[in-house]
Formats: structure tokens, C-alpha cells, sequence
């Protein structure tokens, strides 16, 4: 890779975007005293004490351990009921197709705030309130049919002329559609999984609002223990910067995925 | 593509249509009750027809902040835009730098938005914030947490940073389609830097940017959590924008009737603008290919 002039410029946008979560990293790895007494870019004695109280604290873990039950319920169901919907889509018409797209992208546009109580109420009356599946299903309402959408794309850029050779060969749907038509756009439900893992894993309004316990997500335990025990500013930037990690587990996964599926896909 | 008509297809989408409509529907249908209804307690209730979306639309603080959020989104897309196509020009095209790039601008976009909230809360900061200090050192005297115009900023520039990246993704996306011969033919052509992008490179992100000016606009109309965590809203209701008018409102407040009035009204307003943006486009897009 030549450096160019052009490069700079990239330079310094990665560097506005890594600045403010080094700077959380750094706090994560002082003593609240270093932090609240003086400016230092460096940690003058690194620490990895706020970690420890993490990572002991079942209060603390068990936030992450929840996040990550529901927001893999939500992927395996988005990716199971999209997929099938995503072929009808792109193979057939049929009647009210174009209105059920419609309708489905307009679910994503709805705020969460509007089906906040609406949700609260539905899933209390059903016994569902403050357990992993609720969340992972209430995540459904924008994370289906964005998976659709994702899936549509890829799958339009596979030519029909495979199907049909399959069904020629004797191929039954079932049969073709989970041993050749899946293999063929694998990074498109890479891409897929990726996008629903992120909106599941980010959101916090309604995971907060529909776990009380049980299930709660990390990101509500880390607003209720600001809110509750005064200001640990060091424990706080360690749950924060614990929070990115498998964020970033994720696109060091898909790199390569993203790279190769964002140039045939639609997202 | 040519699609044939089959109406078994219907099988292969009924999954999504029933989960789709338990989480979308039953909820709908109940904020659409509540707003045509006066609720004390479960069995106390009077149908009050249009009486909460005359007061929620009568309501000048609704007002002020649908104001906020028009210019707050406005705000958004005008910078987030064209820095996401020019950074997307400056990305390499191959070898080691598209994966790291890739890692490093997506990172903003997997970080739960509480934690994107807290991130800027703790480095806004004049006392232990690297951004707050190093204002302050420049003698400019910057608080978010009391100046309204302060806060604004830190909103927006917070929002730049998470979102940019999204932007960027799939404008790259749109320019890794074009082949490398329409490079080779606009260089026999002595076509300049500018007519390269104007001609080749923009045409072929248009879907892309379509995309991305929607969920754009969608998402940052409904901003909630950065702005709740970092300012909850002030100072005064400086950076109040409408998703946090409406939780006040409904879980606050506990005004049902005008919380799911409000709450019609604001999912009218974000799928009407939806509409009308994609249909022209499209319609320019057709009209571009004839």
C-alpha cells in the first residue's frame, strides 16, 4: 500500500474516532484518585483493579452474560424467519408482496419510545416480563425486517438459472435451499448476522424496560449503579470499555465478510 | 430479474409476518386505544375521541421540541453526509489497511449507545475529560453540562462520531462496484478529479446513499439514549429532542392519552418524510435511466 496525501485525511478521522475510547480506556485502568486529581495521558500507576471488581462481582457479570443470551436468541430467530421471506421476496411475486415490504421497513421507522408501555403491558400479561426471550423478541420489531431487506439484496444477485438446475437435478426446496443456497451467499448472512447482532447488542431502552432482574442487560446495570452508589468513575469506564470488547470480537470476525458482502449486497 | 407468481410463496413469509405483527400490531393497536381514551385505572375509562391529539398538537413545548429535532436532524445529515463520502474516497482499495479500516470505523457503530453516552459525558469533561480539558486549556470556556450551546455541539459532534462511520461503510460499499474500467476510460478521457467523482463515483453510490439518508434520518429523529445519558435533556430542555418529550411524557408523567396521541402522531411524521424521500428518488433514479 502506497501512502498517499488522501491517506491523511483517514488518518486523522481514525484518530477523532479512537481518541475519546482511549481516553476511556485510560480512566479504566487508574485509581479514581489519579483520575479525579490529575490530567495525565498516561496511567502513572496502571491498575487493573476496576476490572477485578467486574469480573468478581455477579451483580456486574451477570449483565453481560444476559446481554449476550438475548442478543444471540434475537440473531438465530431474525436469521431463521428472514431467511425463507428474504427468497420469497426475491424469486416470486405475489399478492400484497410490495405492501408486506412496505409494511415490514415501517417497522423500523417506528420510534421505540411509542411501543414502550404497549411491549411492557403485552409481555407482563404473558409472563414473559424479565426474561431473556422477551427482549430478544421485542428486538424482532426492527431486527426482522432489516434482516430481510439485507437478505433480499444478496439473494437478487444470485441468478434464478441455479435454482432452476437444482430442481431439475431433483432438488426438493428444502434440500436445495439449506445445501446449495445457503453456502452460496454466506457473507450475506454474515453481513446479516452482523448488522442484527450490533442494533440488538446497542440497544438499551427497551432491554431496560422490559428486564428488571433475571435478565437485565449490562448497559442498564451500568446507568443504575451510577445513579445509585455516586460516581465510581474508574469501575464505570472499565464496564464500558468491557462492553466495546465484544463488539469488536464481532468485526474482527466479519472483516472480511464486510469488505466482500457490502460490494454485492444492498447494505 | 423476471419473478414468477406463486402465491405459495406466502408460506415462506408467514414466520416473519407473525412475529413481525405480535411485536408490531398488538402494540399499535393498543397505543391507539389509549389515545382515544381517558384512563384512570383498568376499569375506569371514557372514549374522549380527538380531545388528547388536539391538546398534544396545541402543546407549544411539543412544539419547540419538534423544532429541535427538525434542525437536529437537518444538522446531522448535512455533515454526516458529505465527511462520510469524502472519507469513504480517502479509504485504501486494497491490501492490509481496507481490513483495519474496516475494524477501526465500524467500532463505533457496536458500542451500546448508554456506553456511547457515557464515553462523551466522561470526556466532555472539564475536570477529568481529555476534550473538556484541552478546550478549556485553549481558553475557550466550554461546559456541556450548563451552557445550551455547548451541549448542542457535544450532541452533535457525538453523533458524528458514532454515525459517520455508517455513512462511510456504505458509500465504500458503492465504489468497490465500480470495475476498474470505467477508471481506465475517464483517464483516455483526461477526465478531471472532480468529473471522475461527479460522473462515475456518485451515480454509483446513489442506492447506497439512499439507504443511508433513511436510516439516517430514522434513527437520528428517534435519538434517545446519547442525548438522555450525556445531558438528560438539558440544560433547560436544550437537547430535548422528541423520543425524550414522549418517555417524560408516558413513563414520567404517566399521561397515557397524549403520550400515545404524541406517540401516532411522531410515527405519522417519521413514515410520511420516509415516503416521500424514497418516492422521489426512485422516481428521479427511473427517470435518470430513460
Amino acid at each position: 500500500m502506497q501512502f498517499q496525501k488522501r491517506h491523511i485525511g483517514l488518518l486523522l478521522y481514525i484518530l477523532f474516532l479512537l481518541v475519546p475510547i482511549y481516553w476511556l480506556f485510560n480512566m479504566s485502568i487508574k485509581t479514581n484518585t489519579e483520575i479525579l486529581g490529575a490530567m495525565t495521558l498516561f496511567p502513572d500507576n496502571p491498575t487493573l483493579a476496576n476490572y477485578a471488581t467486574i469480573l468478581t462481582d455477579p451483580a456486574w457479570y451477570t449483565g453481560y452474560i444476559n446481554s449476550m443470551i438475548y442478543v444471540g436468541i434475537n440473531v438465530v430467530i431474525s436469521l431463521v424467519v428472514a431467511l425463507p421471506a428474504a427468497y420469497a421476496f426475491s424469486r416470486f411475486n405475489f399478492t400484497g408482496d410490495k405492501h408486506l415490504f412496505f409494511w415490514l421497513l415501517t417497522n423500523r421507522m417506528a420510534p421505540p419510545a411509542v411501543f414502550l408501555l404497549p411491549f411492557f403491558q403485552l409481555y407482563s400479561s404473558v409472563g414473559l416480563f424479565d426474561t431473556h426471550i422477551a427482549v430478544a423478541l421485542a428486538h424482532c420489531l426492527f431486527n426482522v425486517p432489516l434482516a430481510v431487506w439485507i437478505l433480499e439484496g444478496f439473494m437478487s444477485g444470485i441468478p434464478k438459472e441455479i435454482d432452476e438446475t437444482a430442481y431439475i437435478d431433483g432438488y426438493s426446496f428444502p434440500r436445495f435451499f439449506t445445501t446449495i443456497f445457503i453456502p452460496l451467499i454466506r457473507s450475506g448472512i454474515g453481513v446479516t448476522a452482523f448488522f442484527c447482532f450490533m442494533f440488538s447488542w446497542v440497544e438499551l431502552l427497551l432491554a431496560r424496560t422490559l428486564t428488571s432482574v433475571e435478565a437485565k442487560p449490562i448497559a442498564a446495570t451500568m446507568t443504575r449503579t451510577v445513579s445509585a452508589s455516586g460516581l465510581d468513575w474508574g469501575v464505570l469506564a472499565a464496564a464500558g470499555v468491557l462492553t466495546i470488547v465484544p463488539g469488536a470480537l464481532v468485526i474482527w470476525f466479519v472483516r472480511n465478510y464486510i469488505a466482500k458482502g457490502f460490494a454485492m449486497g444492498r447494505v | 430479474m423476471n419473478k414468477i407468481t406463486n402465491n405459495k410463496a406466502w408460506f415462506l413469509v408467514l414466520p416473519v409476518f407473525f412475529i413481525v405483527a405480535i411485536s408490531a400490531i398488538i402494540p399499535l393497536m393498543t397505543v391507539v386505544n389509549y389515545s382515544v381514551q381517558d384512563i384512570f385505572d383498568p376499569q375506569t375509562r371514557f372514549f374522549v375521541g380527538t380531545e388528547w391529539f388536539e391538546q398534544v398538537l396545541g402543546d407549544s413545548r411539543l412544539h419547540d421540541a419538534l423544532l429541535r429535532q427538525i434542525f437536529y436532524t437537518l444538522s446531522v445529515l448535512f455533515i454526516e453526509i458529505p465527511l462520510g463520502i469524502a472519507v469513504a474516497l480517502t479509504l485504501p482499495r486494497k491490501g492490509w489497511g481496507v481490513s483495519a479500516s474496516m475494524v477501526l470505523l465500524a467500532l463505533p457503530l457496536l458500542i451500546p449507545w448508554n456506553v456511547v453516552g457515557t464515553i462523551w459525558q466522561i470526556f466532555g469533561r472539564a475536570d477529568i475529560g481529555l476534550g473538556g480539558y484541552v478546550i478549556n486549556l485553549m481558553g475557550i470556556d466550554y461546559n456541556y453540562a450548563q451552557n445550551p450551546m455547548d451541549a448542542w455541539i457535544t450532541v452533535l459532534v457525538m453523533d458524528v462520531w458514532h454515525w459517520t462511520s455508517l455513512i462511510v461503510l456504505l458509500c465504500y460499499a458503492g465504489l468497490r462496484s465500480i470495475p476498474d474500467a470505467y477508471y481506465q476510460a475517464a483517464k483516455i478521457d483526461g477526465a478531471s478529479r472532480w468529473a471522475v467523482f461527479r460522473f462515475i463515483q456518485l451515480p454509483k453510490m446513489q442506492s447506497v446513499l439512499v439507504i443511508g439518508v433513511l436510516l439516517r434520518f430514522m434513527d437520528s429523529f428517534m435519538i434517545y439514549t446519547e442525548p438522555f445519558v450525556l445531558t438528560g435533556g438539558g440544560p433547560g430542555n436544550a437537547t430535548t429532542f422528541l423520543s425524550q418529550f414522549l418517555t417524560r411524557m408516558a413513563v414520567g408523567q404517566f399521561d397515557l392519552g397524549p403520550a400515545a396521541a404524541f406517540s401516532l402522531v411522531y410515527f405519522l411524521i417519521i413514515l410520511l418524510v420516509c415516503w416521500v424521500f424514497y418516492t422521489v428518488v426512485m422516481n428521479a433514479g427511473k427517470q435518470g435511466e430513460q
